[in-house]
């Protein structure tokens, strides 16, 4: 059953963007003289989830989502009114539905009192409603025995069966029905004779096309029940006119209406008499119209990450080989010629492009993530008893997709700590003349080659002598530091501190900034935070634009080219004696802005060289490493600064203590690309984490 | 013959369950994701048959029979709608509109062959 | 192309046979992706001594293990003239460096003898069997799984 766990997979992955677009449609909904059309769109994403569900089994899904549904219905018909009540039941059901639809996916139990809380609601809206003909629902339908199992026994003389009399109109015709298709499906459930009654046929100058007068009695000897014959007919049963009687009671004689004929009395078919009433016209029933806005996109297909990053290699490979020919041609004297010049530049615009293209393909807008934060908000606000509302800008800015993926515990927690940490009560708020309601805001931007996402709230800004003294207590810092409000601010990110003194329900789950810091590092990005004392706080986050590359900065050492993340460097210098202090045997610390900062050898770290390098002549790298931490890299030189396409090195070797993968040069070398924060871990200056950690410069 | 069917549905699953059920019987199959990028892909498809959701975006199912009833090359292709609903009076209005068989998702697969085979007259 | 041929007859199959510190070598032809020239490797910082470096081989990072260091016959000192073959493990590409690849032969199974107890003492771990030809010439085995590197091996 390969197939039917794929599809199931498919499934859920529909049901994510499902979700999607239903919390989406609510919100929308929020405000009053939403589009009529957004109410269909909710409807739809609900009926979706329903329908696929069924086809698995997941029953607990179909359930919930057959009552939410319901109560959209009465929506979207107008029998019930969108106010905040409702709207607020109908934005939890969605949160309860995106949790049944986890828990269907890791076959673990769903929050059962809370669904339980939900459908009673949802019960009581549909009585309140005046819900007397709630959407029809039938979960599963009748197994077919006979239509497609074992053969009937064929039909003896005087054994059970039926006697059909069939008078089709011309609806039966134009619905794409044929008659004989339903006798063949008849003759299936036994033996079938078939007479054919062209006693009604009208000369031919009478004819009319749309209304046939072919009468046909079939004798149907079969073991099944009227059920199976009515089935056959079940679609058909309103445009013809159909009597079926037991074979043993009256074989021959008039048709008589039973309880399987249900077309109108009377013998003599007038097709305007068996065309059924117009039924009464429901609004449920109403055609939706075009799709809500933003509801759907182009035609797309799915294509696997490994495929694209297939393609990605091999369009690398072209760029370097593009810088190869470049270099041959060079050499070979030809490139005075100004054709070969053309055609080069021609190809390497074109790599270049397509470069990009590629890239493209991985990229996802941010939206995904952003609207989850919605929910994040609305319990965040509940558990804290705040009012928060939450507004997102430029959801549609795109990066990477496995990017999208880890994002979305960071930016929880930073928007968990803004609504708990970040803004006052309303008490407060009020009595410092902002409106009782806290706003965050979450934007993201590209800006020149990176992303940019902030979040900000307008609550009261840090406390930062507050901050300040908690640090003092936990040992963070030195009592006393001289710290300016910049470094404060970074002490938020220090492990283990938590401005609460009791840990609160909501962010105090033992994870801190330092732990948003250390995902958002690993992501090749970092972290700002800016703050104004009753303004209230901004984060900001810059992120590479994909994972795939990283901006770094090009090394010598020891004749080898080596990669540095450009996000972990603070400043480079020349190893002037003047700056440099010796401690102990071969200890050296570097003397920058008050600090002393370990040095550590590069070379000597990754066993490239035995004896200790003279400092004198190298180039000192300072980064922040984890924890704030400042150490200065020594290594030989700088060569340049650019953007390099990440390989793995674990795939076919493994771990390289210092390295966290490669890259492929334009000459087709390999350079490492070096794991700052692993070199500074293992680094032997390891022994001096007790001087206190100066925070470092935003 | 190979028999080729259209199948319009907006959800990909239930497009990924209909193309196993349909290709497991021998079938060729045509997805479309939606009434209209259906009705787009009559001409090209040549379908010997049409299976087709009710509640769809950009079109709905009832303005895809309608439609596909009103083009002379296809008004006698068998229209099947395959829906989670199943109000009497949603089935007579897609039946007015002309459709020809109706079946309540979720399907078995053995009965929606069934139904097929019914409607083709195999 | 190449490994299509691994086994071309029942009871028959295809080596490349190569030469290493004046012996010869051999491995299953259908673990052999392709040989290349020895071309200049980026060397790993912490790794075996056997280890020469990674290589760009269309933009995948490839290992280069030095075999003759890896069998215990001391370390090589690769130069236009060597050869690296690059072998697939399972999901693993490596490339082999050895001195040259000297020859595809086609052996039969039945000639392909247990390693006796007191030969090769060390190298005889990454060796599966010894072939034996009518000529007296005596073709070794290697075993791909055992000669792959394993990072952090003396450093762990």
């Amino acid at each position: 059953m390969a197939e039917m766990d794929e599809i199931q997979e498919m499934f859920f992955d529909e049901c994510g963007e499902l979700l999607e677009g239903l919390a989406n449609g609510l919100r929308q909904m929020d405000q009053p003289g939403y589009d009529k059309e957004t109410v269909h769109a909710v409807f739809r994403a609900v009926h979706s989830i329903k329908g696929g569900a069924a086809a698995f089994g997941l029953n607990d899904l179909v359930t919930f989502a057959h009552r939410f549904e319901t109560v959209l219905d009465l929506l979207r018909s107008d029998r019930l009114e969108a106010d905040p009540a409702l709207m607020s039941i109908m934005h939890r059901s969605s949160d309860c539905l995106a949790d049944l639809v986890t828990a269907a996916r890791q076959s673990s139990e769903p929050d059962h009192a809370q669904r339980e809380a939900l459908l009673t609601e949802l019960d009581r809206i549909m009585a309140d409603g005046g819900d007397d003909d709630a959407i029809e629902f039938t979960p599963m339908v009748i197994d077919i025995g006979a239509l497609d199992g074992e053969d009937p026994q064929p039909g003896l003389a005087g054994q059970a069966g039926f006697n059909i009399h069939f008078i089709p109109d011309g609806d039966l015709y134009r619905s794409g029905n044929e008659p004989a298709a339903l006798f063949l499906a008849l003759a299936k459930l036994g033996e079938a004779e078939i007479r054919v009654d062209s006693d009604f046929v009208p000369p031919l100058s009478d004819w009319s096309e749309d209304q046939p007068q072919l009468r046909w009695t079939i004798v149907l000897h079969t073991d099944c029940p009227a059920d199976e014959i009515a089935e056959i007919f079940e679609f058909v049963e309103d445009c013809c006119e159909l009597h079926v009687t037991p074979l043993t009671a009256e074989p021959d004689g008039p048709p008589e209406p039973d309880e399987i004929s249900d077309s109108a009395p009377g013998d003599i078919p007038e097709p305007a008499q068996i065309n059924p009433p117009e039924p009464a016209q429901t609004d449920s029933a109403k055609p939706s119209r075009p799709a809500a806005p933003g509801g759907d996109s182009g035609a797309t297909i799915r294509v696997s990450l490994a495929r694209v990053d297939r393609l990605m290699n091999m369009i690398g490979e072209l760029v370097i080989k593009e810088a190869m020919l470049a270099q041959v041609i060079q050499t070979a004297g030809m490139s005075e010629d100004p054709d070969v010049l053309a055609g080069l530049d021609a190809i390497g615009q074109l790599a270049g492009d397509i470069q990009e293209s590629v890239m493209a393909i991985r990229a996802q807008p941010l939206k995904l993530v952003f609207q989850r934060m919605h929910r994040i908000v609305r319990e965040a606000a509940d558990a804290t008893g705040k009012q928060v509302s939450l507004i997102t800008v430029g959801e549609e800015t795109e990066v990477d997709k496995t990017m999208i993926e880890r994002l979305i515990d960071p930016l929880t927690h930073m928007i968990r700590n803004s609504v708990d940490h970040g803004l006052e009560d309303g008490e407060t708020r009020q009595a410092r003349g902002k409106p009782a309601e806290g706003r965050i805001t979450l934007s993201a931007a590209h800006r020149s080659g990176r992303v940019q996402i902030e979040v900000s709230d307008d609550g009261g800004g840090i406390n930062r002598p507050k901050v300040r003294e908690i640090a003092e207590e936990r040992g963070l810092i030195a009592p006393g530091a001289s710290l300016n409000p910049a470094e404060i601010d970074q002490l938020l990110f220090m492990p283990g501190f938590s401005s609460k003194t009791e840990v609160s329900a909501l962010s105090g789950r033992g994870v801190g900034l330092d732990v948003v810091r250390r995902e958002i590092m690993d992501l090749g990005g970092r972290v700002m935070i800016h703050s104004e004392i009753g303004q209230g706080t901004t984060f900001s986050i810059a992120l590479p634009l994909t994972l795939a590359v990283l901006e770094g900065m090009l090394i010598q050492l020891c004749g080898e080219t080596m990669v540095l993340p450009i996000n972990a460097v603070q400043e480079t210098m020349r190893a002037n004696p003047s700056i440099l202090h010796g401690v102990g045997q071969d200890g050296r610390l570097l003397s920058n802005r008050g600090d002393l900062i370990p040095i550590i050898d590069l070379a000597g770290e990754f066993g490239l060289r035995d004896s200790p390098a003279t400092i004198e002549g190298g180039v000192l790298i300072v980064i922040e490493a984890d924890n704030q931490k400042r150490s200065a890299l020594l290594v030989d030189g700088i060569i340049d600064q650019r953007q390099v396409v990440i390989k793995s090195l674990e795939e076919n070797y493994g771990h390289v203590p210092g390295v966290s993968a490669a890259t492929i040069l334009g000459d087709g070398k390999i350079a490492l690309i070096i794991d700052p924060e692993e070199v500074v871990r293992t680094s032997s200056g390891d022994h001096d984490r007790a001087v206190p950690a100066a925070a470092a410069q935003g | 013959m190979t028999i080729r069917i259209l199948a319009i549905d907006d959800s990909p699953t239930i497009r990924a369950l209909v193309a196993k059920a349909l290709r497991g019987a021998g079938f060729e199959v045509v997805l479309a994701s939606d009434g209209v990028s259906g009705i787009e892909s009559l001409q090209e498809a040549q379908p010997d048959l049409i299976i087709t959701d009710i509640n769809m975006p950009r079109m709905d199912g009832f303005r895809v029979i309608e439609t596909v009833r009103a083009d002379d090359r296809y008004s006698d292709v068998p229209i099947l709608v395959l829906t989670t609903e199943s109000g009497a009076d949603l089935k007579a209005r897609a039946r007015r509109a002309g459709a020809t068989a109706w079946i309540v998702k979720p399907f078995k697969d053995a009965r929606l062959i069934a139904i097929i085979n019914r409607v083709l007259g195999r | 192309m190449l490994q299509s041929m691994s086994h071309n007859t029942v009871g028959k199959s295809d080596v490349v046979a190569f030469k290493l510190a004046e012996q010869d070598f051999c491995i299953d032809i259908g673990l052999v992706r392709e040989i290349r020239g020895w071309s200049p490797t980026t060397t790993l910082p912490h790794a075996p001594d056997y280890v020469k470096g990674v290589i760009n081989l269309r933009g995948s990072v490839v290992t280069v293990v030095d075999l003759s260091a890896r069998l215990g016959f001391g370390a090589t000192t690769p130069s236009q003239r060597h050869v690296v073959i690059i072998a697939m493990h399972e999901e693993r590409v490596v490339g082999l460096l050895a001195d040259l690849v000297s020859d595809i032969v086609t052996v039969n199974d039945g000639s392909i003898q247990p390693v006796p107890d007191i030969a090769l003492t060390h190298a005889r771990e990454f060796i599966t069997g010894m072939i034996t030809f009518d000529d007296g010439q005596i073709l070794r085995k290697i075993d791909l799984s055992q000669v792959l590197p394993i990072a952090r091996e003396e450093t762990a």
